[in-house]
């Protein structure tokens, strides 16, 4: 079967430092893949390099089997990557309803209707609430987002994800910053996301990455060090050894 | 021809001078003040007060207006310029704009609109032949003081460590802060510094590029095309861009002066668009 | 809740931020009736019509496209030269020499757009400076067209579509002017409320994001730009026509500037902005420049200064309106108002 999500021999360079250090990841459909490693291990680099914020320095980058290294942004979202941001990334001044019907709209191909106003685009309009009553938050969907809860916030920034009906979502440490008494929300929604939607999570929490993942690929210093199952990676000495490393 | 290219350079010099204080500004500080020739133009009335009420010599009149700008400087720093650091460039532009239509209709009430003039002392009017080459004395002089502050310039950055706690000031003040950095003494000493120097280039340019209210608009697009051709990551770019836009003002001047200032406009767009971001590379802008 | 009545909300918040408010509808018969009140002032009213009628286009190139312009005068500038050119040499039916303008400046707007997609602010900034003063440096070289720096004069308008003559009180002009005016924001709010309109206001908030939604932003910037430039041309074309005289100080900068301030005055990013701005800037000037002739540009630069240390936002007229209008209560069981009885 073709992978979901492919990287060849992937490297990115910064001047003299290697971040990103020949990483060949496959993901495949219905994945759920996470990505590990301790702070500074390169792993937002690569989300970044996946959707194309970065250009790698050599290497390729498959989405669906299609080769996409060179392809920008926006293409890659068409392709059917969506990704949400370790630090919300939001239109503070727009409501989610807002925010949600743009996403939707821009899917459904409507983004260049200059002349129809928003709110006869009944599909559009229709299918937003859908998604933020399924997300929790139609009772906050007409509420400017900056003045949300960051719970909320956090379910918002997903939910745009999602409103892109992506093949491969990479979800960038969903549960940052999000308190205590949010964050149960918050996994549970991550946790029943659509099971044909290919998932790469990057996550600092353990917890959450050995109760949501199948398949689990360690960074460490731009390499990948080490992948396999969820019982392999627990059991695996050397990933102990790296992660107790990072502590002391 | 050769006559030109030393005009040229002497109004590039001169033009490097001028425009120094906004790569800093601008590039480093990113800042974006329009207001800048506004210390030029005091530099210049400056200059023109001192020498043509009291009478004093336009040697002494120089450091005068260098100490002067840069007083001024100093002090809209401290009372204005500090808030704006983290506003959005819309409102750094509004505000400097603001400060350059006061400047020019609070010079006009005060001065009056008409052309300032000054006469040199002799040792520095008139020409001379050298080797065929038609040498303005006056030129020779600017060429030569503003060569000796560049190069004084560009040591004191290498050699003390100025350049890089202005960077670290401006990259993140607060880690600055932490490593003993005095951030807003930097600050202020880095605007009086580039408004000092604008003072002298005005005060310079009286007798080159005139002097009238309207200074700050007039002379404002070369100043940023300096900056922006010059780049802002050594001074060594924005004095090699003054140099070029110089000569090649004078020279199209005399050429094609139908053409006049279209050229110069035409070779900063098409710069602008070959090189859009690489010359602002440390903006961080989304 | 169930499920349809969540969707009929949406679609009912949606039509409600779209919807023509009262105020509006109040400032439009204003303006009509000062037509008819200030028989004397129809030329100060003209002036206010096409100013804001260039704060607007402004406004949809800074307020949504987030494009810092410094050079907006170039288009103003284009209409204004494109219509007495038109009607000396060829049509001096006023509409029709609109429109043409108004193209004009469009094409020119299109042509420069894509200086204005890469970079930072700061390049953006230089390259529609750069762009204008290089018009305006033409403008005065090619003295052959434009009448170098007397401008063009002797320019005659034909009474509007044949019937209606340009009065010697200028009522007609007015009224012309608050035609077009109107026009032209029917047709922005439009847009502005469309899916299209919340892509620009998406790629303007957050970049990143708006990428990461699909949206590929360099043509929507190119048509809107486009589309600020042909407004500001009409602006243009509409001095040309209710003065008959063109001047190379319609290219000036202190124009682009004035404009930037206008809207700034009222307000970015909501549409009246410009028009507010217009009416407050105009009516000041006037003040301004009885109480002290020669200088009302340094109390402008002082409003510009002080605006931005008290800071825009917190005196801007947009929030001033929303305050009333939370005051003078919204429609009643929106869910936002649910949400704040809850809190």
């Amino acid at each position: 079967m073709t992978p979901a999500l492919e990287t060849r021999a992937l490297v990115k360079r910064f001047g003299g430092l290697v971040v990103t250090n020949d990483v060949s990841l496959s993901v495949a459909p219905g994945a759920r893949h996470a990505l590990i490693g301790p702070n500074g291990a390169g792993k937002t680099t690569i989300i970044n390099l996946l959707t194309g914020a970065l250009t790698p320095s050599s290497g390729r980058i498959l989405i669906g089997g299609e080769d996409m290294t060179d392809a920008t942004p926006f293409a890659r979202v068409k392709k059917g990557m969506a990704r949400t941001f370790q630090i919300n990334q939001l239109f503070d001044d727009l409501t989610p309803l807002e925010s949600m019907v743009l996403a939707v709209s821009e899917r459904l191909g409507h983004g260049t209707r200059f002349w129809r106003p928003l709110a006869s685009d009944r599909q559009a309009a229709a299918e937003a609430a859908d998604i933020l009553e399924r997300f929790r938050l139609a009772d906050v969907m007409c509420l400017p987002t900056r003045g949300l809860p960051y719970g909320k916030q956090r379910l918002l920034e997903i939910a745009l994800a999602i409103a892109l009906k992506p093949k491969v979502l990479l979800l960038d440490e969903p549960a940052a910053g999000v308190p205590e008494e949010d964050r149960h929300e918050v996994l549970t929604i991550v946790r029943d996301l659509p099971t044909d939607v290919t998932v790469v999570l990057i996550e600092h929490d353990m917890d959450l990455v050995f109760s949501f993942a199948d398949r689990i690929s360690v960074l460490a210093a731009g390499r990948l060090f080490a992948e396999g199952s969820v019982a392999d990676i627990s059991r695996n000495p050397d990933v102990k050894a790296i992660y107790l490393g990072d502590a002391a | 021809m050769l006559t030109i290219l030393f005009d040229g350079i002497a109004y590039g010099m001169l033009l490097f001078v001028l425009a120094c204080g906004l790569a800093v500004t601008l590039g480093l500080m990113n800042f974006v003040n329009l207001a800048h020739g506004a210390f030029a133009m005091a530099g210049g009335y400056v200059t023109v007060v001192l020498m043509n009420r009291y009478g004093i010599s336009f040697y002494w009149c120089l450091p005068a207006a260098f100490l002067l700008s840069g007083a001024l400087g100093a002090l809209l720093e401290v009372t204005l310029y500090r808030r704006l650091y983290s506003a959005s460039h819309l409102d750094q532009v509004l505000f400097s704009i603001g400060l350059v239509f006061m400047a020019v209709a609070g010079v006009d009430y005060v001065m009056g609109g008409q052309q300032q003039l000054i006469s040199l002392p002799s040792a520095l009017s008139g020409r001379f032949s050298l080797m065929g080459v038609d040498i303005g004395r006056y030129r020779l002089f600017i060429i030569v003081l503003c060569a000796a502050l560049t190069i004084a310039l560009q040591t004191t950055l290498a050699r003390t460590r100025i350049g890089s706690q202005l960077r670290a000031a401006v990259d993140d003040g607060r880690v600055a802060r932490g490593l003993g950095i005095n951030v807003s003494l930097i600050f202020i000493l880095t605007f009086a510094l580039g408004s000092g120097l604008a003072g002298l280039g005005g005060a310079l340019g009286v007798e080159l590029l005139g002097l009238d209210p309207n200074f700050p608009l007039k002379y404002l697009i070369y100043f940023m095309i300096v900056v922006t051709i010059g780049g802002t990551s050594s001074i060594t770019g924005p004095f090699l861009a003054a140099l070029l836009l110089g000569i090649a003002d004078v020279a199209g001047k005399y050429y094609l002066p139908s053409l006049g200032a279209f050229i110069i406009y035409a070779v900063m767009i098409a710069f602008l668009i070959l090189r859009p971001n690489g010359l602002f590379s440390r903006e961080g802008g989304r | 809740m169930s499920r349809l009545p969540r969707q009929a909300l949406a679609s009912a918040f949606l039509h409600r931020k779209a919807r023509w408010k009262p105020l509006e509808f109040a400032f439009w018969i204003t303006a009509l009736g000062a037509a008819f009140a200030f028989p004397s002032q129809q030329l100060l009213l003209s002036e206010i019509a096409i100013l804001a009628l260039f704060a607007l286009s402004l406004d949809l190139i800074v307020g949504y496209a987030g494009i810092l312009s410094l050079g907006h005068a170039a288009f103003f500038g284009i209409g204004a030269y494109a219509a007495g050119l038109i009607s000396l040499h060829a049509v001096a039916e006023p509409v029709t020499g609109l429109i043409l303008s108004g193209a004009i400046a469009g094409l020119a707007g299109l042509a420069t757009s894509f200086l204005v997609l890469r970079g930072s602010d700061l390049t953006k900034l230089m390259t529609t400076f750069g762009v204008s003063m290089l018009l305006a440096e033409a403008a005065n070289q090619a003295a052959w067209l434009t009448g170098g720096a007397d401008g063009l004069s002797g320019i005659v308008i034909d009474p509007i579509v044949g019937l209606f003559e340009f009065d010697l009180f200028g009522r007609t002009g007015y009224l012309y002017c608050l035609g077009v005016l109107f026009a032209a924001m029917f047709i922005a709010r439009r847009i502005v409320n469309s899916p299209f309109g919340l892509s620009l206001k998406a790629i303007k908030r957050n970049s990143r994001r708006a990428a990461m939604l699909g949206i590929s932003p360099n043509r929507r910037i190119v048509a809107i730009y486009t589309l600020s430039a042909l407004y500001a041309g009409f602006s243009g074309a509409l001095l040309t026509q209710t003065t008959s005289f063109v001047s190379p100080d319609v290219l000036a900068f202190h124009r682009s500037a004035d404009v930037l301030l206008v809207l700034v005055l009222g307000g970015v990013g909501y549409l009246y902005g410009g028009v507010i701005g217009a009416v407050i800037f105009t009516v000041l000037r006037a003040w301004l420049s009885v109480v002290t002739p020669q200088y009302w540009m340094f109390w402008i630069g002082l409003i510009l200064v002080a605006l931005v240390l008290v800071g825009r936002d917190r005196i801007s007229p947009a929030r001033l309106l929303a305050g009333l209008r939370a005051r003078t209560g919204r429609p009643a069981s929106s869910p936002a108002q649910h949400q704040k009885e809850e809190a």
